[in-house]
């Protein structure tokens, strides 16, 4: 049997993980403050504009789409 | 003809549609080596052809023209026939000569469309890509992908007719079956305009992809994510450029399917509406209609192509070693299957637009046409979509496949011919993602587009890494929706529910009104007309013989008279007395 990988597994590794995840977002956050922009729209030149645009985007498609399920949900054997 | 074909070189359709009818004669590898060199012939051929129109073909009236090569044709040409040597290669374990031959005439109906310089030509390869790529679907066996074939077939049949209608139209107007700028203008615009956007998914005639590609067999699912939707797109930006109609039903798509894809449960179609949001940047795109806009267009198209196929690729190869795709089977996959594990997240990365990703050299570019154009609204919400499809293609397929929750599966790698499929594919996908150079060098406008501004990446970057801490938060804080075992009603309910109340409504009203004209006509009256018929002669002539005997004193024999005329053995004399006797009659009566 071939050796299987754990890596994940370990709540150290997914710790370590978590860590790199949230210390590469803060280093987005602050070199965005240093670039130089060419927007098309005003907001854009806004700092970190995108930063808050990605997270309320995606914490309103999850919100959205569970108020979705609850018109659209039907048991599998619907159309049988 | 033919020897005039064999001169100029062959179609690149026609070495697929041909060489496909030579692949049940073969066997064992001559047969795997034969198959793998027709994408690679078409692909020569493709670049040894100059651009103009060759390979006319006279019927009846009209010049058909199966070559029309022009640098938009040309990329599509290149793509199709490189996605078609990876996708057989990807199946060539398959002992199905059905599903080759017919990957084979689809992937040459696309190829036929994409070169046809005339709308008939245009419209048989239309068709044969319809037919062909049902098999697709129904080579699964399963009763349920019987009845996603059934469906899928009658839905491009109802858009073939569409644009049929529409191009016989257009011809009748105009004089002239050239395939190229049509433009929304009439009745004739719009059919065409309609039997295009079936193939293109555009909402609401949408569904029948997420209805059938899942319920297609593992191989098969990879030639579909291909071919249809986008020679739609090829032959949307050839006839409807700049039409504004299109931008907005872009947005539209790019932004509706996502929702699906957060709460489905099978990976396949969370996929298939992925596929969706993604055609739905791409007809944005050629409704902004701009240079910069077209060639995002047509680099998205290619990129998606590779991505797309790659993402197929890798679930159907769960699919195939596992037995399962539903996010609720599956789990913890990358154990044993860390090959496949990592070139479907390389897929899911070019589908999110990460940077040094295939996806973000092609995607900015519509975005930022439509930034270019002032269209604030679409612009925000080519940008939702864009963190959304990172949120369900890029993060929700992989975790939930291939990490998430252990499901105990411990299943090996697929076998090596889809291993090195899957290679080639992410290979390109990072490829082109690093070095767009080659791939802007064929679009059809010159590109003067720079992708890898500090301002675009780190942007770029903050939406996906934002988009999923949002991820990260609601799975940890339990917020994230449950995969559930569901159905998530689409557009298809009309034809699905709607078929069934169309049927019982016809069949409630329509049998009634049957038996009652059943009744009517051929139980009563036939026997009221038969009666008639019968005794009518001999009832009228009792009616003048009763007062004649009652005269006369004579008791007269009625059952005789029945019998007499029911048996037609009436004694002259009294048919000759009856004569006279109506003769008088009318006489008087005049």
């Amino acid at each position: 049997m071939k050796k299987e990988l754990k890596t994940f597994d370990d709540p150290k590794n997914v710790k370590i993980l978590l860590r790199i995840f949230y210390a590469s977002l803060v280093v987005l956050l602050i070199v965005d403050l240093f670039i130089h922009k060419h927007a098309d729209f005003p907001w854009e030149d806004a700092p970190n504009f995108f930063a808050a645009y990605g997270f309320v985007s995606c914490v309103l498609l999850i919100f959205i789409a569970k108020i979705l399920r609850r018109f659209i949900k039907k048991d599998e054997t619907y159309y049988d | 003809m033919i020897s005039y074909l064999l001169n100029t070189g062959c179609p690149p359709a026609l070495i697929f549609i041909i060489g496909a009818l030579f692949i049940p004669l073969l066997r064992g590898k001559l047969k795997s080596a034969f198959m793998l060199m027709l994408p690679v012939l078409a692909f020569v051929v493709l670049m040894k052809t100059p651009e103009g129109n060759h390979w006319h073909v006279a019927l009846l009236d009209y010049d058909l023209i199966l070559g029309r090569v022009d640098p938009l044709s040309k990329v599509f040409g290149y793509i199709f026939s490189l996605i078609s040597f990876i996708a057989v290669l990807f199946a060539l374990k398959v002992e199905d000569d059905v599903q080759h031959v017919a990957g084979f005439a689809y992937a040459g109906g696309a190829l036929g469309v994409t070169f046809a310089g005339d709308l008939f030509t245009l419209y048989i390869f239309w068709e044969i890509m319809a037919v062909a790529s049902t098999f697709m679907i129904l080579a699964r066996k399963t009763e349920s992908s019987q009845a996603a074939a059934f469906r899928y077939i009658l839905v491009h049949i109802f858009g073939g007719l569409c644009l049929l209608a529409g191009i016989i139209l257009y011809i009748q107007n105009t004089g002239s079956a050239e395939f190229s700028f049509i433009g929304l203008d009439g009745p004739a615009s719009w059919l065409i305009f309609i039997g295009i956007a079936v193939n293109a998914a555009i909402p609401p005639l949408h569904p029948w992809l997420q209805d059938a590609y899942p319920e297609a067999t593992v191989t098969g699912a990879v030639f579909l994510s291909a071919f249809t939707t986008k020679s739609a797109v090829y032959v949307m930006a050839r006839t409807f450029p700049g039409t504004e109609l299109l931008i907005w039903l872009g947005a539209l798509m790019t932004a509706v399917p996502i929702f699906y894809a957060v709460l489905e449960n099978d990976i396949r179609r969370v996929l298939a509406y992925s596929l969706i949001n993604q055609v739905g940047f791409m007809m944005c795109g050629i409704g902004i209609g701009t240079e910069l806009a077209i060639n995002g267009t047509v680099s998205h198209a290619f990129c998606h192509i590779l991505y797309k196929a790659l993402l197929f690729m890798s679930a159907g190869a769960v699919l195939h070693v596992t037995g399962k795709i539903r996010c609720t089977d599956l789990g913890g996959l990358y154990k044993t299957m860390p090959l496949t594990c990592l070139f479907c997240m390389i897929g899911a990365a070019s589908i999110s637009a990460f940077p040094l990703f295939s996806g973000f050299v092609s995607k900015s570019m519509i975005i930022s046409a439509a930034g270019h154009e002032k269209l604030i609204v679409v612009w925000l919400m080519l940008q939702f979509a864009s963190a959304g499809v990172f949120h369900h293609a890029g993060i929700k397929v992989p975790f939930f496949t291939f990490f998430g929750h252990d499901s105990g599966i411990r299943a090996k790698e697929p076998p090596l011919n889809m291993i090195i499929a899957m290679g080639i594919a992410a290979f390109l996908c990072l490829f082109i993602g690093i070095y767009p150079k080659p791939l802007y060098a064929i679009l059809p406008y010159p590109v003067d587009y720079l992708p890898y501004t500090a301002a675009h990446v780190v942007g770029q970057l903050q939406l996906l890494m934002f988009g999923a801490l949002a991820f990260c938060l609601l799975i940890l804080s339990g917020n994230y929706p449950a995969e559930m075992r569901a159905i998530n009603l689409d557009t298809d309910w009309f034809y699905r529910k709607g078929g069934k109340l169309v049927y019982n409504f016809m069949d409630k009203w329509l049998n009634r009104v049957n038996a009652f004209c059943d009744k009517l006509f051929a139980q009563e009256m036939t026997a009221t007309l038969g009666a008639f018929s019968r005794q009518g002669p001999a009832k009228l002539t009792l009616f003048i013989m009763t007062p004649i005997w009652f005269v006369m004193g004579k008791k007269g024999d009625k059952e005789k008279i029945y019998a007499a005329f029911e048996t037609a053995s009436i004694p002259i004399g009294i048919s000759a007395a009856a004569a006279t006797l109506f003769i008088v009659g009318l006489i008087v009566m005049r």
